[in-house]
């Protein structure tokens, strides 16, 4: 593998409160390749948008940062001060989250909103950026990009917005894309688009992606590696083949066994009992482990670490070997 | 006058408008006409007793309005729906018809009063029908917690003390307390993590089996309507486009916006393999297409589907509204 792009070591993120302080990440670490898409899934409340909000720093208050790093290029960023932190969002990494009209600036037409972004952070000025804008317009499938560059955000449509959203944050061409739930708020067809697209710029920009999304499809068709995550720590990662067809982490196996197949019907599904602890309430040893089907002792005490699972790297004491 | 079981749900040509005109001093200077949005435009399909019908289709489609016309919740611009051999207008004058019909809600976050208790929020039904009495009330409350994999203690609490899943599950207690027949269930699972979505498909199934409920079942998800159905409703734009058996019309899709939605899906088995996208997007029911509304996206269109609206004919064991079909231009692609 190539020296990595992003690389998260031992990332916590802890939220204090008058009750005490929540840990909502302990002990994440992965890497990110250039032009890999590491996709990122789990139940809501695992800690995935937490993960993505830590990396390009914007943590909601009181969320901090309370141990480990993040590096980009080998260089820290985690604790950067404000300013600089700036540069680097926008400029080396770019974000899309899940709702275009919480992303776009309704004053603003998005023309002025790409003008803007690239003037602030490439060495351009305003004549090339609007050429350029128009450019990126086109790359994303808008029709007419020359005519509707003057447009406002609610003159488009959701996956028009979606589209636009996605160009403003590849439009200063950062090296990272962190994406949490791009797709979530589309329909189907203009899903397929998007995704896409995301790929398309992965394979022939070389730009690394941290797809965040619950949706195991979408990763299944568009991820190379997937970490999932449960409780606020990873469960299980390794590539999408693996983690989809033979997960190692009882709980990832279980995850891939309850989604519904297109391609036969079930009398049952599979299900998993129960539901995903509470951060005030995760149990002793691994947190998983009122739901494990696989429980014993040592997991009721002990909380695993990431262990080789063959492909796969699994916090799992069923790979204890040692 | 009892209609037989197989006709226990009907909609007859049902559409529902809605009025999105500008204010009357606006239309004025602007000198234009009310405008109409055409949610719902012309759909009929029976549900046969303890059987599901499923309504899928994007968002904007008019799945949730048919939901709500089926209960009574939106009265129809146009065409009937029919209850169990009456017509529903009446059926909803009547406490006794209308306990036999309930509906489950998406969000289970929004649909359940913060401020009641679990046990208030079941008894809800139970109370308005004048169902139980007393100590009476409660019982059923517990049986019905219990039915859905409940304890009868969870009714002491708030709905703030359970998650998603549980919630849904006190949504379908509720449901459940006045014993209905018909339940129309509006995406019951899409604000559900995947885990928990299957423990609520597989109790919905269970107590249609114990039950001999009758559903409606609307989604977007295909995959998810695939494992609940007994025959299944593709809409586009505010009509049925292809109305088929279950296993039908998965393993040969007739109407070409069901064949794109297929391929549209994104499925496990799509590792490093590219969907293939419809082009184009649903364009507004205000200004639908003349002829076929799908016409435009649609790589059979001709003139004659550009002019002319396709009517719901029988093919095979699927009825579909495409005159691709009909004329036999809808050879394998």
């Amino acid at each position: 593998m190539a020296a990595p792009l992003l690389e998260v070591r031992n990332l916590r993120v802890e939220f204090p409160t008058r009750r005490g302080i929540l840990t909502a990440l302990d002990d994440v670490s992965f890497c990110i390749a250039p032009g890999e898409i590491l996709g990122v899934v789990g139940e809501s409340g695992a800690g995935k948008s937490m993960t993505g909000a830590a990396i390009i720093g914007l943590l909601d208050p009181p969320g901090r940062i309370a141990r480990g790093q993040i590096l980009l290029e080998g260089r820290r960023i985690d604790a950067l001060p404000y300013a600089e932190l700036r540069r680097i969002r926008g400029r080396q990494i770019g974000a899309i989250f899940q709702d275009p009209l919480t992303t776009l600036n309704p004053l603003y037409s998005v023309g002025r909103q790409l003008v803007e972004t690239m003037v602030t952070h490439l060495p351009i000025g305003p004549d090339e950026a609007r050429r350029r804008a128009i450019g990126w317009l086109e790359q994303v499938g808008i029709p007419a990009a020359a005519q509707r560059i003057d447009a406002y955000p609610h003159e488009f449509s959701g996956g028009m917005r979606q589209r636009v959203v996605i160009a403003l944050a590849l439009c200063a061409e950062p090296k990272l894309i962190v994406a949490d739930e791009p797709t979530t708020a589309l329909d189907v067809s203009i899903q397929a688009q998007v995704i896409a697209l995301l790929k398309a710029l992965a394979r022939d920009k070389g730009t690394a992606m941290m797809l965040v999304t619950h949706d195991m499809g979408v990763i299944a068709e568009t991820a190379d590696r997937v970490a999932v995550m449960y409780a606020g720590r990873i469960a299980e990662i390794g590539p999408v083949l693996e983690i989809v067809g033979n997960a190692r982490h009882p709980y990832s196996s279980g995850l891939m066994r309850s989604i519904p197949p297109l391609d036969r019907r079930v009398e049952r599904l599979a299900q998993i009992d129960g539901a995903m602890p509470r951060l005030t309430a995760i149990p002793k040893g691994c947190a998983y482990n009122p739901r494990c089907p696989k429980v014993f002792g040592r997991c009721l005490e002990e909380r695993p670490d990431l262990l080789d699972a063959g492909p796969t790297a699994a916090a799992c004491w069923l790979y204890d070997h040692a | 006058m009892t209609m037989p079981d197989d006709r226990f749900i009907e909609a007859l040509d049902i559409a529902r408008y809605f009025d999105v005109s500008r204010p009357l001093v606006q239309r004025l200077i602007a000198r234009e006409g009310r405008r109409s949005l055409r949610a719902v435009d012309g759909v009929s399909f029976t549900i046969p007793k303890g059987t599901t019908l499923s309504l899928v289709g994007e968002s904007g489609c008019g799945k949730s309005t048919i939901a709500r016309m089926m209960v009574g919740l939106y009265r129809p611009t146009g065409g009937e729906v029919i209850f169990d051999g009456q017509d529903l207008a009446e059926a909803r004058g009547q406490a006794a018809q209308r306990r036999r019909m309930q509906m489950i809600f998406q969000d289970p976050y929004a649909s359940l009063n913060p401020r009641w208790r679990v046990r208030d929020i079941v008894a809800e039904p139970i109370r308005a029908f004048h169902i139980a009495r007393g100590d009476a009330v409660m019982a059923q409350v517990g049986a019905a917690l219990t039915q859905v994999g409940l304890s009868p203690l969870d009714g002491q609490k708030y709905p703030h003390e359970f998650s998603g899943g549980q919630r849904q599950r006190i949504s379908i207690a509720r449901a459940l307390a006045s014993s209905p027949e018909f339940l129309v269930c509006d995406e019951p699972t899409s604000a559900l993590d995947v885990s928990v979505q299957a423990q609520i498909l597989n109790l919905m199934k269970e107590l249609q089996q114990s039950l001999g409920l009758t559903y409606l079942f609307i989604s977007h998800n295909l995959a998810v309507v695939r494992q609940v159905s007994d025959r299944i409703g593709v809409m586009y734009l505010g009509r049925i486009v292809e109305n088929a058996p279950s296993e039908t019309l998965f393993d040969a899709p007739r109407h070409p916006y069901t064949r794109a939605l297929m391929e549209a899906i994104p499925d496990l088995k799509m590792i490093g393999r590219s969907r293939v996208p419809v082009g184009g997007e649903v364009p507004s029911p205000i200004n639908p297409p003349s002829g076929c509304p799908f016409h435009p996206r649609c790589p059979l269109a001709n003139d004659r589907c550009r002019a002319e609206r396709p009517v719901m004919l029988a093919a095979g064991a699927s009825l579909v509204a495409c005159h691709a079909v009909e004329e036999g231009r809808e050879a394998q692609r």
